[in-house]
């Protein structure tokens, strides 16, 4: 029996219900016990920010090498998958920084190392390691990155934000995006499900197009209206244009050596480098 | 009579063009119960958030606590305070009013922004979490909880604010039965609050557990008031406005509601005599019936 393709509505319904399964995952993950999970969220958030700091400082492979590990280690610790970082950060982050410092192999002048066979352009020995500098650092980043969010409620990292010193306005908008994200995945979802509950018919490009088009213009103008209420929810319990948020977190000894050696690392690097 | 709260005379609004209230005249008066009953569109969500001060007359005049309200005596920073501290008000779709990221934040959301001490903050967050048995969901984020959880706490982060007046916008809609029963149990409970609680509905079935009084609105206007069994009795004002339906009816015992039933008539199988009773309640019960 000949296999239909997947329509547009069937492969939207599934990737926005993909995009929740994955985020109730992230949340499952962060409530586990492991070594991340336990630290303060304002000490993690500053420590991941400073090995981050290190790799983007780093002039040394073998220091690159070291974080790389480092962060392996952190997952492990923290009972985070390898598998999950490799299809979630490793692929991605390698297509596409590698896309990006692909010309710099041929475009930065150097020792040539070898001559593309179809193009005639040379590898040179410094492009090459600006290269792979650059997508070591990608992965270093991404990461550690992905460690955090995936060992952090996101609250809490929103707190922590605070709690550091980012701006309330912008902690109070990324919080509410990240929120109203999932509302709109939600509504997305079922307007799709709803479009596939009703279509027979193999649908032409141009019809996909176009539904796809209804709905993004469908999803505006709920997210108009859902914006205009939480404005007036918020008013309603007596919001005035200022944010006001309540920390809970509470340091231990751990907290603060760990604190201590992520922050001690980019400073050993710069020492070293000098 | 107690003294009034709310006073609204020939009070209209309109969305664009499109009228929503039409010189409507009421009081509410201090620690009444009273239900807002109407069809859908009928301007009950609208006059909750007039009550509300979100909303202000196109036309006409709304009073509050002795004080005239209008968009220029709310910009006042010290009226403002002064009325939030004393209304508050749950939205019918608790997904607009949830929006922080976790239970423990909704909840302090309110009484950070009234200026409330970090310990008494602490304090009332732990008092509505019990009360509204809602402790287990103290750090979940409120988008992932189930519909009757997302109610309760849309209503607990009205309610650790202590308000004096409590609006509530369509309570139990699109609720389980379970989570309805629980809904109008804190509404029943909050009857030796002395709090004023409207309830904006168009279920008949509760009005009277909830209500000392009932304004019915119809077509943004005024349709008709009264004590819910006087209301309940008015079978042509409910008819009239769109809130009965042909399966409506009271039990000899006062009990006012629809159920499901049955339809029936003899009829015969082949050879088999035709047996009424049997007949009748073997029949399959067509899509209108069930909706009883």
């Amino acid at each position: 029996m000949k296999k239909r393709r997947r329509s547009f509505a069937e492969r939207a319904a599934r990737d926005l219900a993909q995009a929740m399964e994955y985020a109730l995952d992230a949340e499952v993950m962060g409530s586990r016990h492991g070594f991340l999970q336990g630290l303060d969220p304002r000490i993690k958030l500053a420590s991941i920010l400073a090995l981050i700091v290190s790799g983007v400082l780093s002039h040394s492979l073998l220091v690159l090498a070291g974080l790389f590990s480092l962060a392996l280690a952190l997952a492990a610790a923290s009972r985070v998958a390898t598998d999950k970082m490799i299809r979630h950060v490793w692929l991605s982050v390698l297509l596409f920084s590698g896309l990006i410092a692909l010309p710099a192999t041929i475009m930065v002048p150097g020792a040539p190392l070898w001559q593309l066979p179809l193009f005639g352009g040379i590898v040179t020995q410094q492009g090459l390691r600006s290269a792979v500098f650059l997508i070591a650092r990608s992965e270093i980043s991404a990461t550690l990155a992905l460690l955090l969010i995936v060992t952090t409620p996101w609250p809490h990292v929103l707190k922590a934000m605070r709690a550091l010193g980012v701006p309330v306005v912008l902690v109070a908008v990324l919080g509410m995006t990240h929120r109203f994200i999932f509302l709109f995945v939600q509504t997305a979802e079922q307007l799709f499900e709803a479009r596939r509950s009703r279509i027979v018919a193999t649908m032409s490009g141009a019809q996909q197009r176009q539904m796809a088009i209804a709905a993004a213009g469908t999803l505006l103008d709920r997210a108009i209206q859902l914006s205009s209420e939480v404005h007036l929810s918020m008013v309603s319990r007596g919001y005035r244009g200022e944010v006001h948020l309540l920390h809970e977190f509470r340091t231990r000894l751990r907290d603060w050596i760990t604190l201590l050696i992520a922050i001690s690392l980019p400073l050993c690097i710069l020492w070293f480098q000098k | 009579m107690s003294a009034p709260l709310f006073e609204l005379k020939d009070v209209s609004f309109f969305y664009q063009r499109q009228p929503a209230l039409k010189e409507l005249s009421l009081h509410i008066g201090s620690g009444e119960r009273i239900v807002l009953l109407g069809a859908n569109g009928s301007g009950k969500s609208t006059l909750l958030r007039l009550l509300d001060a979100l909303y202000f007359p196109c036309s006409g005049e709304l009073r509050a606590f002795g004080r005239s309200i209008s968009e220029s005596a709310m910009a006042d920073d010290e009226t403002n305070f002064a009325f939030r501290k004393r209304v508050g008000l749950v939205f019918q779709n608790p997904d607009v009013q949830l929006f922080n990221p976790t239970v423990f934040d909704e909840l302090a959301f309110g009484p950070l922004q009234l200026g409330w001490e970090r310990q008494r903050i602490l304090q009332g967050i732990d008092a509505v979490l019990k009360r509204f048995a809602i402790a287990h969901l103290r750090n979940r984020a409120p988008h992932r909880l189930s519909g009757g959880e997302k109610k309760r706490v849309a209503l607990a982060s009205v309610l650790i604010l202590e308000p004096e007046v409590l609006l509530l916008d369509e309570p139990t809609a699109a609720l389980d039965p379970e989570s309805q029963g629980e809904v109008i149990r804190l509404l029943i409970d909050s009857r030796n609050s002395g709090r004023t609680i409207v309830t904006a509905t168009h279920d008949l079935d509760i009005i009277e557990d909830i209500a000392d009084f009932v304004f019915v609105l119809a077509d943004g206007k005024l349709a008709g008031a009264g004590t819910p069994a006087e209301i309940l009795a008015n079978h042509s004002l409910l008819e009239k406005s769109h809130l009965l339906h042909a399966h409506w009816h009271v039990h000899s015992g006062g009990a006012a509601h629809c159920h499901r039933h049955e339809h029936g008539h003899p009829h015969a199988h082949g050879s088999v005599s035709p047996d009424t009773s049997d007949a009748a309640t073997s029949l399959p019960l067509s899509k209108s019936e069930e909706q009883g």
